[in-house]
């Protein structure tokens, strides 16, 4: 076991730098989600913790070593890729064990060990089988194996169920979770898709760009987004995003309804509403045009405008509701539920 | 097509048998002769049914003096020597392009695409058009009348450095990394990995290879004097011109007969394993 510790980490493909001053440490026995849309360079910076990519400049460090220029068999780390990458041309044993044999365990010792594994991850009975004769969740639980029974400091996991179908990638979800709480390793996770890092993360660390946005717990991100971006894409449906005006503790919308505030902040804002903080409310400030029901069953989107402007805007609501295009409707929303962000910088402003 | 028309399939079978029946002909005629006498062989119109001297064709010609009154090695010397030749070809071509494909492929070295570009160029310059120097230089190291000498000139193939190129391409990098993340170094990789991997693709070409080498003409008869270093091919057609007297068709019916042998058994042997090289994408 051990923490993960980053410090000002560097990485550029040439003049691009695609990874900007990263810091961050991981407390050992977390569980560490990386998120952010495609591009962003978070499979890249899991990379260069793996050791499959150089260190532009910075250092990281496992446990109390600087592991930049260690190779990745010598970092004590264990890797389940999304295409699973295991060899098709062994078995299941051989899969699992070929790193303890490269290290030049011992067969009986090696034999334990994938019995173990395979014992944790219920896949038993395959061992003897080849990759191509497995289905999707099973290749998956053997590529999970490949990485446990190497007993490593640290687990890395990128994008490990986007090959699964939806039903699947719930359950394994959970299954990395416990298997995860069982082994107590640290662990750090990659992925694209937020409720995949909101179940899974102790903390998330999301990345936009390069740049670290937020590195936080799952429900600080959803209370207290740092920027507009984390609270974008923080939450499903997303955040709905107005221009407003913030003075005295009241805030004005562009349609010229007002709603208590926004605290000390002053001037020119972009106001976060979350669909699900907007309550239905007869006298509500907040008059919606809606265009379009979404019945999704246990909830009801409902797409339209901020009337009497163009500014789109979502609204969840419990249970069954129908509205025809056209029909007003007005929320209310408590005052702890409004985001203010500096409309250049993006950065939240604190009420 | 999963068609059935009565029609369709007898035209369509009428066209295979004929297929074949051209094919095999020639066949067919080097079987008969090799099964009649030298007498009998001289005799027009040639026989198309087998006769009565098989076994003794094939102790005069795999074992006895060969051909009446000429020197030439005994046949059984003569396959031993192509085969130690297509194999030499074949084997060592493999190993030499295997890993000079897998330096191209997974390592970053200065010139590595002007490496690429120089062994590809070579593919224009086969063994016709440099012979003069190449024997040049295999007569200088003193390889004359020897398998080295046979072989070597052969040996390096820009066409199977491509193919295993194009083939280690198609291994995912994941199967790299997750090697490298299990400790592999590079040769442990080459081994464990992806001569595996390319199992099929190497027997594929073995076949390919075998028979190129088996084949060989031109070369093993500039560089063998020895009668002891001729090789089969070459020696058939020595067989027609030997000696002055008609050709004897039994005996040499029998060398082109034992002359096919060898090339047919790896390519019924290694059928499976080649069909599956050449068409397998599953990696």
């Amino acid at each position: 076991m051990a923490s993960i510790t980053l410090k000002d980490l560097v990485k550029s493909y040439g003049d691009t730098e695609v990874l900007h001053h990263i810091d961050g440490a991981i407390n050992d026995g977390e569980f560490v989600v990386i998120v952010g849309p495609s591009g962003c360079g978070k499979s890249t910076l899991l990379r260069m913790i793996a050791g499959l990519e150089t260190v532009t400049s910075g250092d990281i460090q496992i446990g109390d070593r600087v592991v930049n220029n260690l190779e990745p068999a010598n970092r004590d780390i264990a890797m389940v890729f999304q295409n699973y990458a295991l060899y098709p041309h062994m078995s299941v044993r051989e899969n699992m064990g070929y790193g303890l044999k490269i290290r030049g365990n011992s067969k009986a010792d090696i034999n334990r060990r994938v019995e173990e594994a395979a014992a944790i991850l219920e896949i038993g009975p395959y061992l003897d089988r080849k990759p191509r004769q497995l289905s999707g969740g099973q290749r998956q639980r053997v590529a999970m194996g490949r990485a446990i029974v190497r007993d490593p400091q640290v687990f890395l996991f990128d994008e490990p169920l986007s090959n699964l179908d939806a039903k699947l990638r719930v359950q394994m979800r959970l299954e990395i979770r416990k298997l995860q709480q069982r082994l107590g390793v640290t662990s750090i996770y990659v992925t694209h898709d937020q409720v995949e890092a909101m179940t899974l993360g102790d903390r998330l660390m999301v990345l936009n760009g390069g740049y670290v946005e937020q590195f936080g717990t799952p429900i600080e991100l959803y209370d207290r987004p740092a920027t507009l971006f984390v609270a974008g894409f923080i939450g499903s449906p997303s955040m709905n995003f107005l221009p407003a005006e913030v003075a005295s503790g009241m805030v004005t919308l562009a349609n010229g309804a007002r709603l208590a505030g926004g605290g000390t902040a002053s001037g020119k804002v972009t106001l976060g509403l979350r669909p699900e903080h907007l309550i239905a409310d007869e006298t509500g400030p907040i008059e919606i045009n809606v265009q379009l029901c979404e019945q999704l069953g246990a909830i009801t989107l409902l797409h339209g405008h901020l009337s009497g402007t163009d500014v789109e805007c979502v609204a969840s609501m419990p249970g069954h509701v129908s509205a025809a295009p056209g029909t007003l409707m007005r929320f209310a929303i408590a005052p702890e539920h409004l985001h203010m962000f500096d409309t250049q910088s993006g950065k939240r402003v604190d009420a | 097509m999963v068609e059935n028309r009565p029609i369709l399939n007898i035209v369509s079978h009428i066209v295979l048998i004929l297929g074949i029946a051209i094919v095999a002909l020639p066949i067919w005629i080097t079987f008969v002769a090799a099964t009649h006498d030298a007498v009998r062989m001289t005799q027009a119109p040639i026989p198309l049914l087998p006769g009565s001297h098989f076994w003794e064709n094939f102790q005069q010609t795999l074992w006895g003096s060969g051909l009446s009154g000429t020197e030439i090695a005994p046949v059984w010397r003569m396959l031993l020597n192509s085969l130690a030749m297509a194999m030499m070809i074949s084997l060592g071509k493999i190993a030499i392009s295997l890993i000079s494909a897998f330096a191209i492929v997974y390592f970053k070295f200065p010139f590595r695409m002007g490496f690429f570009w120089l062994i590809f160029i070579t593919l224009m310059l086969p063994v016709e058009v440099r012979i003069l120097p190449t024997f040049e230089v295999v007569a200088d190291l003193g390889m004359l009348n020897s398998y080295w000498g046979l072989s070597v000139p052969l040996i390096a193939s820009a066409t199977a450095t491509f193919m295993f190129r194009q083939v280690f391409l198609t291994i995912p990098d994941e199967m790299l990394e997750s090697a490298r993340i299990d400790g592999a170094g590079p040769m442990r990789f080459f081994w464990d990995i992806v001569i595996p991997l390319s199992r099929t693709n190497i027997a594929a070409l073995f076949v390919i290879l075998f028979i190129y080498g088996w084949n060989q003409y031109l070369w093993p008869l500039l560089i063998t004097t020895d009668t002891d270093m001729t090789t089969i091919v070459m020696s058939i057609k020595q067989m027609l011109e030997a000696a002055e007297q008609s050709p004897q068709w039994n005996i040499i019916m029998m060398t082109a007969l034992l002359a096919m042998i060898p090339p047919v058994f790896v390519v019924v042997a290694m059928q499976k394993l080649f069909v599956q090289g050449l068409t397998e994408t599953d990696k």
